[in-house]
């Protein structure tokens, strides 16, 4: 791939990356569709997502969302009306506040203090490695001449 | 002393984590310690008694509390549940009763729309109140786990009597009616 063929693909998804937040948010606005919805509640009686769940709950609750969707509510709209109707639980994603915060802080706090420990031991661990090595004793004493040459006729016989 | 520093902190993050889904775990889960209590006739007091519930159908909000003094037959309920509809007409007829004796039925619905709630009030011609746990936290205060589940209040407030699954036979009448013979 030539440097201008590089340029361009890099170009191209810049542009995808910078666009996807407001298709995001357009979908958000426009006409929201049963799929899109059910893939971010929960059936909030058997705890799974509203696209797998078969309960008579889940039926309740998909038939309140296509009399949302009749009314032509956006996904935000219909999401903040299920909130209304069934808590926050309803959420596939809880919002960011009070103790659900743990869910979006945690999971990156974990990975940056791996990181942290891993930048502050692994140059620690090669350090005491390579001065192992050059403190340690040869293994044993040097090949005399006529064990040297038995040593290579040896090897010889062997292809590759 | 820093050679210990590291595993330390490590150690450290590690129990927090684990305080943190002990926690979590103790937050989520149902008790059946009220259950327990009202076996040995040790009637535990009804929890959230303060907290006010919107009144299904209508404006304003209702608590345990403002309730004090009556017998009160507690029915956790929701429209999408066969159960439910199967009991309705009983507990319907034991709130003609009741009305006369100082003591009423509280409807509470659980996992549930106000819509669907209110066509299933209507087509089962309930006649008693009814109140929204929206968040399912008084609900699951009970230990509830599901729905139908029914429970007695006495005059002071606490829980008499109780039952997880469909109501049956004449369970209901048999359980009322001494405690409504009681005074508080």
């Amino acid at each position: 791939m030539t440097r201008g063929a590089l340029r361009i693909t890099f170009l191209v998804f810049l542009t995808g990356a910078a666009l996807a937040p407001a298709a995001t948010a357009a979908t958000n606005q426009s006409q929201a569709s049963l799929t899109d919805i059910e893939n971010d509640v929960m059936c909030t009686s058997c705890r799974e997502s509203l696209a797998v769940a078969q309960s008579p709950q889940a039926d309740s609750e998909r038939s309140y969302i296509r009399g949302l969707i009749a009314q032509g509510l956006t996904k935000q709209q219909i999401e903040q009306n299920l909130v209304a109707q069934y808590g926050e639980a309803v959420l596939g994603k809880p919002p960011a506040s009070g103790f659900n915060l743990s869910v979006y802080i945690l999971p990156p706090a974990i990975l940056a203090a791996g990181l942290a420990i891993l930048a502050v031991t692994l140059p620690r661990w090669r350090r005491r490695t390579r001065a192992a090595a050059a403190a340690a004793p040869a293994t044993g004493p040097p090949l005399d001449p006529a064990e040297a040459a038995r040593l290579d006729q040896d090897l010889a016989q062997f292809p590759g | 002393m820093r050679r210990f520093a590291i595993p330390a902190v490590a150690i450290a993050v590690a129990a927090g984590l684990l305080a943190l889904l002990a926690f979590g775990v103790a937050h989520q889960g149902t008790s059946s310690s009220i259950d327990a209590s009202v076996a040995r006739g040790d009637y535990p007091m009804a929890p959230h008694a303060n907290v006010q519930l919107p009144i299904l159908g209508a404006a304003g909000s209702q608590s345990l509390a403002q309730l004090r003094g009556k017998v009160v037959v507690l029915n956790v309920f929701a429209s999408w549940c066969g159960p439910c509809k199967a009991e309705a007409p009983i507990l319907e007829q034991e709130q003609r009763a009741l009305a006369n004796n100082d003591a009423t039925i509280l409807g509470v619905t659980y996992l549930d729309n106000s819509s669907a709630s209110e066509t299933f009030a209507r087509q089962e011609h309930i006649t008693y109140p009814v109140v929204r746990d929206v968040s399912g936290n008084f609900v699951r205060s009970f230990g509830a786990t599901g729905v139908p589940e029914t429970f007695v209040i006495d005059r002071r407030g606490r829980i008499v009597a109780l039952r997880r699954y469909q109501l049956a036979g004449n369970w209901l009448q048999r359980t009322v009616q001494p405690i409504l013979a009681q005074r508080s």
